[in-house]
């Protein structure tokens, strides 16, 4: 159906972010950052966003809605209509055709819901976060940025319209990580994301470009057609081509997402400022990546081994991401590494075929993550801007909102019944036990469940660690910042209250399959992921799709999962609780301090030496490649020879052109004599040429004597012809054409060859030319 | 016997001998120094040149080089006029006309 609002969604946003960037700066430094600039910079910045979801919801619960029940009613036949719009073609060459078009459908509705909800209470939080800020409209700016270009990737209705919000979200990221570039640390943060980021979106590109080559086309409705989907199973390097285009559009995906091996830049981004942490880093451009998947899905369900990888790639990282977070004493690094560790659940989900569970975790992270960050920028705000959680403890009298609000997203990510993450992890461990479509290994199912229920008990562990240093015990601050740690103002902590409240609710929308409970969420997706025709049109493709576990499990099953993972949830939260309920555990201290767990610990600590590892075999390479490119082509090549070279070449021209250029008469008269010298010279030897026309039986010659000074001097010529080819002049014919230009005979006196000979009349030299005659009728030949 | 003499005399000795002059003036052009000799080496080229034009005429039988020559010569003379007077002038200005040390114009 099309409609003509859409655009306006990731319109609003770019506009704040055009008021802010141009405008708002000048009015802010004008005003020299009083309150009614304050105003206005933060009215047009958290307004905008407000209404980029009111019209994302109207246009949700209006005609979104009603395509849906019409669909749901319908029998789930076919696929969805979803609600599109082409503002402009926006590339036409040869066969492709591209819109700049949007298209908001089931899935793109949910993630346009998150990111428009979410971001609107992060830029309400961030007007009080970042109220003492000098660059406040730049901040909003980029925020406001960021958002809109969010908005594009989500709604994009085809692969580069995605990708301009792609790139887009990458460069939000970058100037906001390094938003504080004053101090060289965050700036190197923010440019290692950058760079880390192209490298997937390289891969991603390339994955695009397979798309294309062997579809024909890039808008979702091609790549999903019945012509698409034979494509997708064609062979390619020895597999399928969906597996090559869905690894390299995975890769991509690893890079945005931060995903094993490209994971390294998020840690790192800690060093934005909180709010954008939790808007970019944990609600939304990261799962940018899960939703691309989700998107794709008729692409991955066209192959297994790619699904594998998508899975496999996430259960690690969700387990090495948990393990790296156990000995993080930075609030925010805490938070990053369970970032990484969720995301990789979401892979895992999206990997299996159970895009529900992976578009599910993906909501209630958004909140409960987004949460988590606010929460630290509270704290952290209160703490003077320390973020060390060695140096805190027993902060929940003096935070009482931050701490019952954070209360609710620990509980909802250790996944405690009824929070929201209890649902959605365990439809993502029900769909990794249950994923055994065509072509997976006997077993990796339950390999991944197994490694995603350990991942899940080391992040009740490592969350429970966190909450119990921040919130439990005595506090550890000194003197100084004790004196001053406050609850944050209600700007701040309204964001965090309406936080709290959807990681308690959200789940809710996704209940498991037990007792008839009713799953809104995957009624809703169903409509527009893959392709809801599959289970008629392509069964052997549908096996590997598990909207839901149920039929795999049953309920008794199901039932058993939740109380497995309950148990992980429960136990991982026990034993923090004793070892750090009083601070920093005694025991691991003690075993830290030396022997075998020691070493353990101190690789732990120092996350598994990754980053030195990319340092040594990756950076270190392509600096000294850098170094010698350098060395060679630009100070050799270029400088040298190219800059130098070119300078050295004129100089020498110039000063010959000087020694000519003297202004004696003497020297300039002597040039003119050696070149009129060279001019009689090169002339000296006569030149002869001529034509025939060969017409009615008769042939006409017509000499041609050349340039040069004798031509020009003598009036009279002298020539004589050899016409009928037997090597002089002195037949009749030949006697009565001497010294004429034009000669006219009849056919049978023209021999084979002619000749004609020139005597220079006053240097008496000599020249002759010979040509083949061709007598056949009515030709003209013999031009040079 | 003189009209034998002269009948020896052909076109090619006129010539040669226009060759020789034009040979001379262009040396003096080019080798003195002083502009009143170029000047005057000049007018021997051209002179050269108004004997050539006219050994060509009789050689062809075409009047038109004999009023060519006088044009020849006109234009010499008003040459040699405006000539001197900037030799003079130049005289005056510098006090001295060596043609070497007149080399103003490469600026």
């Amino acid at each position: 159906m099309k409609t003509n609002l859409i655009f306006l969604i990731p319109l609003l946003p770019l506009l704040g972010a055009l008021f802010n960037l141009f405008l708002g700066r000048v009015i802010w430094r004008v005003a020299a950052g009083r309150d009614p600039s304050r105003r206005v910079v933060h009215f047009v910045a958290v307004g905008t966003v407000v209404a980029s979801f009111a019209v994302a919801l109207s246009l949700l619960v209006g005609p979104l809605f009603e395509l849906f029940w019409k669909w749901h009613q319908g029998g789930k036949s076919g696929l969805s209509e979803a609600l599109t719009q082409s503002v402009y073609t926006w590339i036409e060459v040869g066969n492709l055709k591209l819109d700049l078009a949007f298209r908001m459908d089931t899935l793109s509705g949910v993630m346009v819901m998150v990111v428009t909800f979410v971001g609107s209470l992060i830029h309400l939080y961030s007007t009080g976060y970042m109220a003492d800020e000098p660059r406040y409209a730049a901040y909003f700016g980029y925020l406001n940025l960021f958002t809109g270009a969010m908005l594009i990737l989500v709604l994009g209705d085809n692969l580069p319209v995605m990708f301009i919000g792609w790139e887009g979200v990458g460069l939000c990221s970058y100037l906001l990580i390094g938003f504080w570039f004053e101090n060289n640390q965050f700036a190197y943060a923010g440019r290692k994301a950058f760079v880390v980021n192209r490298i997937g979106d390289f891969a991603f590109l390339i994955g695009m470009f397979l798309l294309f080559q062997a579809v024909g086309g890039l808008d979702y409705e091609t790549l999903r057609s019945d012509a698409a989907m034979a494509a997708y199973r064609s062979p390619l390097w020895g597999e399928r081509l969906a597996f090559w285009a869905g690894l390299f559009l995975f890769i991509g995906a690893c890079g945005k997402s931060a995903q094993i091996p490209l994971y390294v830049w998020l840690p790192d981004a800690m060093a934005g400022p909180t709010p954008v942490s939790a808007l970019i880093h944990a609600a939304t451009m990261v799962t940018a990546g899960v939703y691309m998947v989700a998107r794709m899905s008729f692409l991955y369900a066209s192959s297994t081994a790619a699904m594998a990888v998508v899975a496999g790639v996430g259960a690690l990282t969700a387990l090495f991401a948990a393990i790296m977070a156990f000995a993080q004493t930075d609030f925010k690094k805490v938070l990053a590494y369970s970032t990484v560790s969720q995301l990789g659940f979401m892979f895992v989900g999206v990997g299996v075929g159970a895009y529900v569970a992976g578009i599910f975790h993906l909501v209630t992270h958004a909140f409960f993550k987004a949460g988590l960050f606010l929460a630290a920028g509270s704290v952290m705000h209160a703490m003077s801007g320390s973020g060390d959680i060695v140096k805190m403890g027993g902060l929940k009298k003096w935070l009482p909102w931050t701490h019952k609000t954070f209360v609710a997203y620990w509980l909802a990510i250790c996944g405690i019944i009824p929070f929201a993450g209890f649902f959605s992890k365990d439809e993502i461990l029900a769909g990794a036990w249950s994923a055994e479509g065509q072509g997976w290994l006997v077993g990796y199912g339950e390999l991944l469940w197994v490694v995603l229920t350990v991942a899940a008990l080391g992040t009740a562990f490592y969350m429970s660690r966190l909450y119990c240093l921040v919130f439990e015990g005595e506090c550890r601050a000194d003197d100084e910042t004790r004196s001053h740690i406050h609850e944050s103002p209600w700007s701040m902590t309204v964001p965090l209250a309406i936080l709290a409240v959807f990681s308690v609710g959200i789940g809710f929308i996704g209940l498991p399959h037990v007792g008839g409970l009713p799953n809104v969420l995957e009624s809703w997706l169903s409509a527009s992921i893959a392709r809801p025709d599959f289970h008629s049109t392509y069964p052997s493709i549908a096996e590997s799709l598990h909207l839901s576990a149920q039929n795999h499990l049953g309920e008794g099953g199901l039932l058993l999962f939740m109380a497995i993972a309950l148990v992980m949830g429960i136990a991982g939260i026990g034993a923090a609780w004793k070892l750090y309920r009083k601070g920093p555990s005694k025991l691991v201290a003690d075993k830290s301090a030396s022997g075998f767990a020691a070493r353990i610990y101190q690789v732990v600590y120092n996350k598994f030496y990754v980053d030195e590892l990319y340092d040594r075999i990756v950076v270190a390479p392509f600096r000294w490649a850098c170094q010698a490119l350098f060395d060679v082509v630009d100070k050799f090549v270029i400088d040298l020879i190219f800059v130098n070279g070119s300078a050295f070449v004129v100089g020498v021209v110039g000063r010959v052109a000087r020694w000519v250029q003297n202004g004696q008469v003497h020297r300039y008269l002597g040039l003119l004599v050696v070149g009129a010298g060279c001019i009689f010279y090169f002339t000296r030897e006569p030149t002869i040429d001529f034509s025939y026309t060969v017409s009615g039986g008769r042939v006409t010659f017509q000499a041609d004597i050349g340039a040069g000074p004798s031509a020009i001097m003598s009036k009279t010529t002298e020539l004589r012809w050899d016409f009928n080819g037997d090597g002089d002049s002195n037949d009749p014919e030949e006697q009565r054409f001497r010294n004429k230009t034009e000669a006219q005979l009849p056919i049978a006196d023209v021999g084979s060859q002619v000749t004609l000979w020139y005597t220079d009349p006053v240097f008496k030299s000599t020249a002759k030319t010979v040509k083949p005659v061709d007598k056949n009728s009515d030709r003209v030949g013999g031009e040079q | 016997m003189v009209s034998s003499i002269y009948s020896q005399i052909t076109y090619g000795h006129f010539l040669v001998l226009a060759g020789v002059l034009f040979g001379i003036g262009l040396a003096g052009v080019i080798l003195r120094r002083n502009a009143l000799i170029v000047m005057m080496s000049i007018e021997l080229m051209l002179n050269a040149a108004n004997m050539t034009i006219l050994t060509f005429a009789r050689m062809h039988g075409d009047m038109r080089g004999h009023a060519l020559a006088f044009i020849v010569i006109a234009v010499a003379a008003a040459e040699a006029a405006v000539g001197l007077a900037i030799v003079v002038a130049v005289y005056r200005a510098r006090g001295h006309a060596d043609v070497d040390r007149l080399s103003t114009l490469r600026h």
